[in-house]
This record gives structure tokens, sequence and C-alpha cells, in this order.
């Protein structure tokens, strides 16, 4: 018998290239369409090996992420996925579903950013005047509003789960293909990060302060971390606080008109004045 | 009647951080997620497990805060009672080794 051979698309998101292989032309087809704009020739980092086979639908069943040796085991009712973070090699088995597949690759890129000081934030994010601007909240706070209302110069860079790596001097946003109502993937580029504000939707625009501990209470809420892991949950706690010591953070009620946009500009001004200082937060 | 002794200590199945003053408590199995108050921090910090609740209230609550001494202790019963429910306390009657290093 002849193993059938197995194809390879490379998809990159946040600078880390995956390797996804499979046997069927089909879900290749599927998924170089669904991350077209992030498919690299970069030498993968990791591997995942996809085998479809018939589960239940795509779920918002609990996911259950945890540790079995080595292995960490992704586990709800549309997909089962295993991966060896020493070799970094997986294997996951799935149906053909697109949204089980960014649900398996979302997991995955969170429990590497979780190593690497990094993670993923409910969040929607866009450059403008080339720094990254964060924009937090619940489901209908206004994330995609927000992308909706950006002035054609905005690059979105995603309008539902914003991907944050730590750089030299602070935080790296990077575009993801991962959209929510706005069902339009982020452009693949990436910016520093100059701030991150918490939406709330409101009869005028206005930017509040938050004290540090809100600031982490709030992200903490809108960070994406599925892990049933002491030394992942430790870390992960030490990131947020990281990230609010040096990003400004804070409260933005807006009015859903384009003049929240003048709003954000404004602050970028601010902001981009004021760099070397300590976010006033800290 | 003698008086019931209440022993509380951390549970190591969570990850902790003081902030501006404030205690910010993720449990690791459920990822639940906990901000405490100045004085939840106090009793918070005090949890090693061998000191009787009483004692901790006595001497860390009622010695940093202006608080009436019997309703700090119903309100740190209250409290501990809340933690424990979500794994982040342990409570017994008798001592406990703190599951934290």
């Amino acid at each position: 018998m002849i193993a059938a051979s197995r194809r390879v698309a490379c998809v990159e998101i946040g600078g880390i290239p995956i390797a996804l292989s499979t046997c069927d032309e089909g879900f290749l087809d599927l998924l170089r369409h669904r991350y077209d704009g992030f498919l690299s020739s970069s030498r993968p980092e990791f591997e995942l090996e996809f085998d479809l086979t018939s589960t239940g639908p795509a779920s918002d069943d609990d996911v259950r992420v945890r540790r079995e040796g080595d292995d960490w085991l992704l586990e709800r009712g549309d997909f089962h996925a295993r991966w060896d973070p020493r070799t970094g090699r997986g294997s996951v088995r799935q149906n053909a579903n697109p949204y089980s597949l960014d649900s398996v690759l979302r997991i995955l890129h969170s429990l590497i950013l979780a190593q690497r000081g990094g993670f993923l934030l409910h969040a929607a994010s866009a450059i403008c005047d080339g720094r990254a601007y964060l924009f937090s909240g619940v489901s209908g706070a206004g994330k995609t509003t927000m992308t909706r209302l950006a002035p054609p110069d905005i690059t979105l860079l995603t309008d539902e789960i914003s991907y944050l790596r730590p750089n030299a001097d602070g935080y790296s946003a990077f575009g993801t293909p991962f959209a929510g109502e706005l069902a339009r993937a982020g452009e693949n580029c990436t910016a520093p990060v100059s701030a991150l504000f918490f939406l709330e939707q409101g009869p005028e625009n206005r930017v509040d302060e938050l004290s540090s501990a809100e600031a982490v209470r709030s992200l903490m809420r809108n960070i994406l971390f599925f892990a049933e892991d002491q030394g992942l949950v430790e870390k992960l706690l030490a990131t947020a606080c990281e990230f609010v010591a040096r990003v400004p953070i804070r409260r933005l009620t807006f009015y859903p008109d384009a003049r929240v946009w003048n709003e954000v500009r404004n602050l970028a001004r601010d902001f981009a004045g004021n760099l070397l200082e300590v976010p006033e937060h800290a | 009647m003698p008086e019931t002794c209440i022993y509380i200590a951390r549970s190591s199945a969570i990850a902790a951080r003081a902030l501006a003053g404030e205690m910010m408590v993720m449990n690791s199995a459920d990822s639940t997620f906990f901000t405490l108050n100045e004085v939840a921090t106090v009793i918070f910090q005090a949890a090693d497990g061998h000191t009787p609740l009483r004692e901790i209230v006595r001497d860390h609550v009622c010695e940093q805060f202006d608080i009436d001494p019997e309703q700090a202790q119903a309100d740190a019963e209250q409290f501990v009672a809340e933690l424990s429910g979500h794994g982040i306390l342990l409570v017994s009657s008798q001592p406990l080794a703190s599951e934290t290093p």
C-alpha cells in the first residue's frame, strides 16, 4: 500500500511560519485560499499534519488545551490535535471546516506566543502614520465599527484578533487572517504598537486614563488563552503586566462616526511626542 | 464553646502578581481572573496555612486598616469562602501546608 503524498502550504502569521500539510487537494485549496496573503516561502518553524475525519460541526463548545506528557492536546467537538513543542510537530484530526482550522491555528499561536512574551488579543488593530493602534472590547463594543470608520490611509491589521509580540522598544502588532464581522483578512504587515484602547460606545468621543490594575484586568479579560498550565498562566500574567507598563492604555468612549479617528490621530501625535516617557498608568 | 479556627493557604494552581496595591490572581485550571482589593490582598499574602484567619485579621487587617474587628472578621470569612469556591484559597480547620513556594 502506498501512502498518499502530503502537500504543504506554509502559513506565516506574526512572523512565525507554520507548515500545514494534507493529503486532501480540496483542503489544501481551502487553506491556500483562506490564508492567501499569509502564504510564505520561509523555512517553517513548526509543522502540523492535517487528517480529515468526520467530527462534530465547528462549535463554541468549551475548548480544552492541556498537557499530556510533553505534548499539548487541543480538543473541541470539531477537532482533536496533538502538538509536541520540543520537535515543533503536531497532528490534527478535523473535518474540512475552515472555522476549525482557524481555531487550531489560533490556539497553536497562543501557545507559541505565551512562551515568547506575546499574546493574541480580542482587538481590532490598524496602522496609522506608521504605528499600530489596538481597539479591544467584548463583542458589540465596536471593534468592527472602528475598522469600518477608518479613513482610507489606515492599514487594517484585523477587525477581531490582534497579534502582539515584544520587540526591543515595546510591542509590535501584526496583521492576521482572523476576521470578525468585517469578513476580511487583515494586511500581512507589522508596526510598533502606539496605544491600546478599550472601547465603549457613547454619545460623544472621550478618552479616559485607566489605572494599572484596571488596565491589566481589562487586558486579561480579552487575551485569548486556553491552556490549563501553571507555568504558562504565570508567564501570561507577567506578560500582561509588562505590556501595561510599556504601552499607553486608555478607555475610548466613542460615538460611531468618522470623527473618532480624529481623536485617535490627535492622541497618536501626543504619544509620538512622548515616546520616551513612561506611560502615565505605569 | 471553643472558637473554631480557620486556616487558609494559597493554592498552587494560581499565578499572582501585585500591581499598584492590588493583587491580580489567575487560576490556571480554568483561566478565571480576579483582582483583590487592598484588604483582600493583605489576607491573601498572609495565607500561609498555619496562621489562623482570626490572627491574620487581628495582626494584619486591623493593624493596617481602620476597620471594626468583628466586621473585618465577617468580611474576611466571606472573602475566604468566595476565593476557596474558585479554587484560589484552600481552607481547613487544621493547619495546612501552603502550596505556594
